[in-house]
């Protein structure tokens, strides 16, 4: 195949060589992990500030406004800035808060949306650990985020706070399992957990063609669920700033609200990365059956560039959510999963067994 | 048992979570503040506590003249100031039996009527951003700046216009002005469908709304709940239809009046307000006389012979009534403000308790309360 010419493995293998040649084992495996990590760390900050970057154009363009444009060009470096900002303020502490859970929940935050990045794949032979249960490790990494939200809302001692906390373990515990059966679909087709080989498997067509129907269903839920699962409109009920100031994270300041904010983003991302690499074929270049010039064609454009493109437009997607739709209440929240999407979602998933078996899917 | 303990006990015996919205809560536009008993997310019973910007307006009144006056009823409802300055003027030409020119009348009513398109569609924008829809609030202010221009040029202010004065007005309209308010229409029915598609039609938005807070005729007419919010309960209250004042008896046009009364249905209550608001700018434009009085003779100082006075108008949120009591002075003896909003905020116990928090969000946002008018 076409896409193979950008193989990233041989490149990724040399590095682990190099470092196991020239270094003792244990130096080796510790020098790998240092790399990862840097590499991670500057690209969740990058991708993390730059989302705020695009929301906020994206929002402008929706709302009849400019957006920010003074710092930089097209103000691209207006997030930096407001990193800066926000690094320089004041962290307030809270009388009667419990200190040390107060200082704990932004970074169980932060950590769960952080984890989730390592099972991605974001080309060919471009992932940190291609895990045999990559979506079950990202679903389980990800709900760890709701521990940290809990938490923030208990210990700042504000009525508000609490509120928003409990709305949001409510909504997070219910829409958890709509996303894992939404995927489930897809891991009944492919016949793996395993994400490298979930992108394998769309090199004919992606899922949500080669699936019709059902994929396309769980396409929907899942974004839906996943939507509600980032704390994003119309879902962010655990902020709803009209109802409870700023819900969770009212008492927060500073860099610690930053963790917050950046979290909600990376979440966003993750949720977003999970439904391209799941439904749309990752970083699997667009492929018709029997078209060969247009499939070769589609090759040439590198993997890196698909998986981002996708990326985005399902980022658009959420985005688009936000910006358009009135906030749910919780009540409509809570029916709108327990009601619609999960008898949807578990009856999509014995049409899914069904297809399989019979092979009604598009080969 | 000691005070302090009984207070403790009561609190262990009363297990409610009792939190206040406001006076500084994005909800409540303003500083007002609602005691919520919630139990769980429900509302149990709420308490509004006003007086948080009361700067004694109808006391002030009592050391001013009576063209001082109007500068202090532009802070009463500050989005429907060209009301509150017709209420009085028209209060005072009353008393003494002052006749203004047939154009002023029609001026008058059509700088209420863009007024209160005005109104209208900040509360839209309010009321779309109080639900969570962020974006409503940049349309709305996308088209209420063009009535702002149109007051700019005329008024020289945007907002706080002091413009008509006891026998007339400030002075003379800008020359375009009635260019402006056609073009000014004919935009606004344009984007008005955009407001229906954003909003009215919207699933999440319909069952935010409908069957909540139902407010019925009986109560509206107990709590005195005028203007939209009380038409939506079928409560005939328009003061342009029952007591036609200034230009409103030369027009024709229907009051908005609906049976529901629930959250919905005072949202399209005001929508098709707006409307009927272009309606009658149309007429009021087409038979407005030309030429150039803007005013009657007043005599330099207005002195109200002695008695009381009463005059009720329209406001964008329903009734304004100003009561004069005058010794034959200069300055009032005493001036009483009967303000919409102040009626209107009383009925929210009855409206919000027994619904969650973010239903009394959005029965606040649907009674269009403005609080400096609430405080006075």
């Amino acid at each position: 195949m076409g896409y193979q010419r950008y193989d990233l493995a041989p490149l990724t293998h040399s590095i682990d060589l190099f470092l196991y040649n020239h270094l003792p084992a244990t130096w080796a495996f510790i020098a790998e992990m240092t790399i990862i990590g840097v590499v991670f760390l500057i690209f969740y900050a990058v991708i993390g500030l730059y989302l705020v970057l695009a929301e906020r154009k994206v929002c402008a363009f929706m709302q009849n406004r400019i957006g920010p444009n003074r710092v930089g060009w097209f103000g691209v470096i207006q997030t930096i800035a407001d990193l800066f900002k926000l690094l320089m303020k004041e962290l307030i502490t809270i009388r009667k808060a419990d200190k040390f859970l107060f200082n704990l929940a932004p970074f169980i935050v932060i950590i769960a949306s952080f984890l989730g990045l390592a099972a991605i794949p974001f080309a060919m032979g471009l992932h940190a650990i291609d895990f045999n249960i990559g979506i079950f490790y990202i679903m389980a990494v990800s709900s760890v985020g709701v521990v940290g939200v809990l938490l923030a809302g208990w210990s700042s001692n504000n009525k508000y706070s609490l509120i928003g906390a409990m709305r949001s373990g409510a909504q997070i515990v219910s829409y958890e399992l709509s996303v894992g059966l939404s995927l489930l679909v897809i891991a009944i087709y492919s016949g793996s957990l395993q994400l490298s080989t979930i992108v394998e498997s769309q090199a004919d067509a992606w899922w949500i063609i080669k699936g019709h129907i059902p994929a396309i269903i769980a396409f929907i839920v899942f974004i839906t669920a996943g939507t509600a699962e980032t704390n994003r409109g119309p879902f962010d009920l655990a902020e709803a700033e009209s109802e409870l100031t700023a819900g969770f994270h009212t008492e927060y300041s500073g860099i610690k609200f930053a963790f917050f904010f950046l979290a909600e983003y990376m979440n966003m991302f993750l949720i977003a990365s999970v439904a391209a690499t799941v439904f749309w074929g990752g970083w699997m270049p667009l492929h018709i059956p029997g078209c060969e010039g247009f499939n070769n064609a589609m090759d040439f454009i590198p993997p890196i560039c698909w998986y981002f493109g996708k990326t985005a437009i399902v980022i658009l997607i959420m985005m688009w959510f936000k910006w358009t739709f009135p906030r749910l209440r919780i009540d409509q929240l809570l029916t709108l999963e327990w009601k619609y999407l999960l008898p949807i979602n578990l009856v999509n998933i014995i049409v899914v067994a069904l297809i399989v078996l019979m092979g009604w899917y598009i080969k | 048992m000691s005070e302090e303990k009984k207070v403790i006990v009561e609190l262990n015996e009363n297990p409610e979570y009792i939190i206040n919205m406001g006076p500084q809560h994005p909800s409540t536009h303003g500083v007002l503040r609602f005691e919520v008993s919630l139990q769980g997310e429900m509302v149990k019973h709420l308490i509004p506590h006003c007086g948080y910007v009361h700067r004694g307006i109808e006391k002030m009144c009592e050391s001013l003249t009576y063209p001082q006056v109007i500068h202090l009823t532009d802070r009463l409802d500050y989005l429907s100031a060209h009301m509150n300055n017709e209420a009085v003027s028209l209060c005072v030409e009353n008393a003494l039996e002052i006749e203004v020119p047939e154009r002023v009348k029609y001026i008058r009513s059509i700088l209420s009527e863009l007024n209160r398109i005005a109104s209208h569609q900040l509360w839209w924008s309010a009321f779309g951003m109080d639900l969570g829809g962020l974006t409503c609030f940049f349309y709305g202010l996308r088209d209420r700046e063009k009535i702002l221009d149109i007051f700019e040029e005329s008024f020289g202010s945007r907002l706080l216009h002091s413009f008509i004065v006891p026998g007339g007005l400030m002075h003379d309209i800008h020359p375009n002005f009635k260019k402006g308010i056609t073009d000014f229409i004919k935009y606004f029915r344009k984007k008005l469908p955009e407001y229906n598609r954003f909003l009215t039609g919207n699933v999440i938005f319909q069952a935010r709304t409908k069957g909540l807070g139902i407010l019925s005729k009986e109560d509206a007419i107990n709590y005195g709940i005028t203007g939209p919010s009380g038409r939506a309960s079928g409560f005939s209250c328009d003061i342009r239809k029952v007591e036609p004042y200034s230009a409103y008896p030369y027009v024709d046009f229907k009051e908005i009046l609906y049976n529901e009364g629930d959250t919905f249905y005072r949202y399209v209550a005001r929508m098709d307000e707006m409307v009927e608001s272009m309606n009658i700018l149309e007429q009021l434009i087409d038979k407005m006389p030309d030429g150039n009085e803007y005013t009657s003779k007043m005599k330099p100082v207005i002195k109200l012979p002695e008695g009381e006075y009463y005059q009720r108008v329209e406001t964008a949120r329903g009734e304004l009534g100003v009561y004069i009591v005058s010794d034959g002075n200069k300055t009032p003896y005493r001036l009483k403000l009967r303000t919409p909003n102040f009626s209107n905020l009383f009925i929210m116990n009855k409206l919000a308790s027994g619904y969650k928090i973010a239903d009394l969000v959005a029965i606040s946002g649907s009674l269009d309360l403005v609080i400096p008018d609430i405080d006075r």
